[in-house]
């Protein structure tokens, strides 16, 4: 692979590019599902090749293909030159870039079991185990499991000298019970919705995820949703536990922080952000107890923002997002770091595959641990709604409007958490939300959630990402606007 | 043996070069790599699904070029049975091992499964009607063509003080698929696309077009249509929430009833997940309303097969409000004793089936007299970031996005701030007043669909952001 990367260099530089980098990718990923005791997708594939990124004419252009060998890789430089010299007709000024060293290291995410070693049977069986379980459970008319697992080997190399090799391992699963009764359809997921927890682990997250024992539970609240009562309407305290704020988390500060989009380079597809630059350093965007890391190192946790390095050679790094309030730190890549001023990339570009040019992506974004345990902060509450597991979500274009549903809610009297709540949702301004913060729980109760499903760019990329929370409690919220009859 | 290098030179001298130095692959040379799996294949049937993609997409911002990147993709996947089981692996490689590899990879998946009944044999050879969707010119678009375009697009925008940002993309794609039984199909389009928002202080405006002929697009004409509505959106006011007269241009309308694609599959009626299941032949949305999944319709594109081979069908699927027909794929058909349409997906998979095609009856009233017709209203350019709120009543919510205006006494009265909605999608489609002619449309939540603009009442806008 190093050849084909030094082959992908040595073709840009003669052809006339100022800066080439090149990421040869082979990625191999397993998924397997099943619905109603049956087993559904049952697939791997595998997908290898290069991408090519120069700067020519002082305009960027990126070419690439699978075509692994030494022609093909050098037509596929040679085009992406030609693609940068066509930028450089519509270029307001040339490609600089924050500084960034050469680096030659060899990074892998440690797992315990490979889960591609494990027997397809013994996975199967699993999750058709956890299936029937669901089903036993009357009134569920629909289950459904299923697991991903994702393996990718890079190389990456740059015409800076760098010459990296990373190994990631992704694991992820989840199970589902849908209950259909009257006029209404109801769903329970375990331990999150949208295919559950995903992690850079091996097949040692499906065994700590215990889908059987969560199974009957899962079951038993999708049904007995029907009989809950409806969360009411009007502004008050709710508790978000930790799956559901991650996903506020990755849309109301993850999103919005990505320079790119501040940029103005996103407004087509994904949109621009409210947090112009001025703001930073001297917005209060939220309560002095809100601290958030962006995060992509080991250290912080498996999540599926880790890495070595990111895909355009710089190292993973700990930045400041949100210090005890104040908005402190943008994600940035080496182009728009040196755009406003910054001496170097937080390191946050990242490719969803060889054929897709490395962009502004989320690595760990997380809320840092309170000091809360989360019975007293139930007992501190006195009324309050307690929200679990997404249901839907949506943020305008800028990131400031948000609202949000959960599958289940739980109402809290009296510092109790007493009866079930059907159809749940939240909504608010980004700014306000986060100021109206007031307890969030401790490290005991934090878990680094995976987001496996981020869209953005064009063409489109998914990507993972991380969001570390603990459950926290939130005051003066407009509850129920969702399902509003008005 | 062939190589992959060497089937793509004879395709070179076979026709004019494709997309920006890509290469495209004929029958002959598909069917030859099906040949080749089968012979390798000790499985009871197996099915070889090829797809080539050769795509380049020009992104602006600010003005300027930003990103600009071109790819050559080819997969090749392999479906094997092996006495009642059945599974998938797919490979980007060509190459003798590769092939051997993905072979294996696909009947260990197949031995791996429980034995299951409903796997039906793989159908025989079939017969397709012949659709036309490539152009010459859109395969042969090159960077420096799209990079034109764009400058002229942002000089506009410079002219008028404004910004401008969006893509400009050209490409083909293949897709064949063969199977031991004998059957054999193969399509081939192009797709040219182009979207523009131009940005003003406090504004913005949008606009977006997709053909499968890239001289259809006019990125100009799109860009005016999106600096006029920056322009003409500066100073927003704010309105409250609450229950409008609304009027969705087709990418709005888009993006809602895109939404109700799955509802249509036979399997998610039968999986109860359905908005349409109790609901099949009542009058659930207006008689206005009449809906066919028709990928022959000369503004559709598509292949004219599905993922097992079967020929798709034109199928009716609202009939003036009332929900008449579902697709199915062939095991979907057995198990709810209908005939099978040709919308299935590549098994295995859990969903089934969908129709990919839809076309919207549409009527005659222009956006022009929908304003018109209207004494206090909002008219919507385009909605963002759409979500499913409520599966069964089919509640959505989402934002208004670059171009949302007031409408007073039968003309656009200025820019408000964007809202929030909140609406019922079977309830909205029994509000329409009125239709516009059906038109391709295209958006960012749903793939591309023939839609009209329509005037709707009573629609809910339940909050407002701040800008």
């Amino acid at each position: 692979m190093w050849d084909l990367a030094n082959w992908a260099l040595d073709t840009a530089r003669a052809r006339g590019a100022s800066f080439a980098d090149a990421r040869a990718m082979d990625i191999r990923q397993r998924d397997l599902s099943t619905k109603n005791g049956e087993v559904g997708t049952l697939a791997e594939n595998e997908s290898i090749g290069i991408g090519i990124r120069v700067i020519a004419s002082g305009a960027w252009g990126f070419a690439s293909t699978d075509r692994l060998t030494r022609e093909g890789v050098q037509a596929c430089a040679a085009q992406a030159v030609a693609i940068a010299k066509a930028s450089a007709l519509a270029k307001r000024h040339n490609v600089v870039m924050a500084p960034e060293q050469a680096h030659v290291d060899t990074w892998q995410s440690p797992f315990i079991k490979d889960p591609f070693q494990i027997p397809l049977e013994r996975q199967l069986d699993l999750l058709l185990a956890a299936d029937q379980e669901m089903r036993r459970v009357a009134g569920v008319t629909l289950a459904e499991t299923s697991m991903q697992f994702r393996r990718i080997e890079y190389w990456f190399a740059s015409s800076i000298g760098s010459r990296i090799h990373q190994v990631k391992m992704q694991s992820g699963g989840g199970i589902t019970a849908t209950s259909f009764q009257g006029d209404e359809i109801q769903k329970r997921s375990y331990p999150n919705s949208f295919g559950g927890q995903h992690t850079l682990q091996g097949y040692e997250l499906i065994e700590s995820l215990d889908f059987l024992r969560h199974a009957p539970r899962v079951a038993e609240e999708a049904v007995a949703l029907h009989q809950a009562a409806q969360c009411p309407e009007g502004t008050g305290t709710i508790l978000l536990e930790s799956g559901q704020l991650g996903l506020q988390i990755h849309e109301s500060v993850g999103h919005p922080i990505e320079l790119d989009r501040v940029l103005g380079q996103e407004a087509n597809f994904a949109g621009m952000s409210f947090l112009t630059l001025e703001k930073l350093n001297t917005l209060r965007y939220g309560s002095e107890i809100v601290n958030v890391v962006a995060d992509a190192r080991l250290e912080h946790g498996p999540g599926l923002g880790t890495f070595g390095y990111d895909d355009e050679g710089v190292p993973a790094q700990c930045t400041d997002i949100i210090k005890n309030g104040l908005f402190t730190g943008y994600l940035s890549n080496r182009e728009t770091a040196a755009a406003i001023g910054l001496s170097r990339s937080s390191g946050t570009m990242r490719t969803e595959s060889w054929n897709r040019l490395p962009i502004i992506r989320m690595t760990n974004v997380s809320l840092l641990p309170g000091a809360w345990k989360f019975d007293d902060l139930l007992a501190d509450t006195g009324d309050a709604i307690l929200m679990e597991t997404n249901r839907s979500w949506s943020i305008d274009d800028r990131r400031y409007h948000f609202q949000f549903s959960t599958e289940i809610g739980w109402e809290i009297k009296g510092g109790k958490k007493t009866r079930m709540l059907k159809n749940p949702s939240y909504s608010g301004i980004t700014t306000e939300f986060w100021n109206s913060c007031d307890a969030i729980c401790s490290r005991e109760h934090w878990t680094l959630w995976g987001t496996p499903n981020c869209g953005k760019g064009q063409p489109m990329q998914t990507m993972g990402t991380g969001h570390g929370a603990a459950p926290a409690r939130f005051r003066n919220i407009k509850i129920g606007a969702a399902f509003s009859k008005v | 043996m062939t190589t992959r290098k060497s089937r793509r030179r004879a395709v070179t001298a076979r026709k004019a070069p494709a997309v920006a130095g890509a290469h495209l692959l004929s029958d002959s040379e598909m069917r030859r790599i099906a040949e080749r799996v089968f012979k390798m294949s000790d499985a009871d049937e197996t099915e070889v699904h090829i797809d080539v993609t050769s795509d380049a997409l020009t992104r602006f911002a600010n003005n300027a070029i930003h990103q600009n990147v071109a790819e050559q993709t080819l997969t090749i996947s392999v479906r094997t049975v092996l006495d009642g089981r059945t599974a998938r692996a797919t490979t980007n490689q060509t190459g003798e091992e590769s092939l051997q590899r993905v072979i294996a990879a696909s009947c260990a998946l197949a031995r791996s499964r429980p034995k299951n009944p409903r796997v039906l044999p793989m159908p025989g050879p079939q017969q397709y009607s012949r659709v036309q969707r490539f152009f010459d010119a859109t395969a042969a678009a090159t960077p420096a063509d799209r990079a034109r375009a764009v400058r002229e697009v942002c000089a506009l925008a410079e002219r008028n003080s404004q910004t401008a940002a969006g893509i400009f993309s050209t490409g083909a794609m293949q897709t064949m698929l063969a199977n031991s039984r004998g059957l054999f199909c193969s399509y081939t389009q192009t797709r040219a696309e182009f979207s523009v928002t131009i940005l003003e202080k406090d504004s913005s405006g949008w606009a977006k077009a997709n053909s499968p002929n890239v001289s259809a697009l006019k990125p100009a004409e799109l860009a005016a249509r999106a600096s006029q509505k920056a322009s003409g959106s500066r100073n927003p006011r704010e309105l409250p929430p609450g229950r409008y007269t609304v009027i969705l241009e087709p990418p709005a309308v888009l993006d809602l009833v895109g939404f109700l694609f799955y509802d249509f599959a036979g399997t998610s009626v039968h999986d109860q997940r359905s908005c349409l299941t109790k609901r099949m032949g009542r009058q659930v949305m207006a008689q206005n309303i009449s809906l066919w999944d028709d990928v022959y319709h000369p503004l559709q594109l598509g292949a004219p097969f599905d993922g097992e081979g079967m020929p798709r069908q034109k199928v009716q699927l609202v009939n003036r409000g009332v929900p008449e027909n579902l697709v199915y794929s062939r095991v979907t058909a057995k198990q709810m004793k209908k005939k099978p349409t040709g919308h299935g997906f590549a098994l295995p998979n859990e969903w089934g089936e969908a129709p990919m095609n839809l076309v919207f009856a549409g009527g005659n009233s222009s956006v022009e007299e929908m304003i018109a017709s209207t004494d206090r209203g909002i008219l919507v350019t385009r909605l963002w970031y759409i979500r499913e709120v409520d599966p069964y009543e089919k509640v959505l919510t989402g934002m208004t996005r670059d171009g949302t205006f007031l409408i007073e006494n039968g003309r656009v009265a200025g820019g408000i701030r964007n809202f929030r909605f909140n609406q019922g999608l079977l309830e909205m489609l029994s509000n329409v007043e009125l239709l516009g002619p059906a038109v391709r449309a295209t958006g960012e939540e749903a793939f591309e669909m023939v839609v009209p603009a329509m005037k709707v009442r009573n629609f809910h806008f339940s909050e407002v952001t701040k800008f």
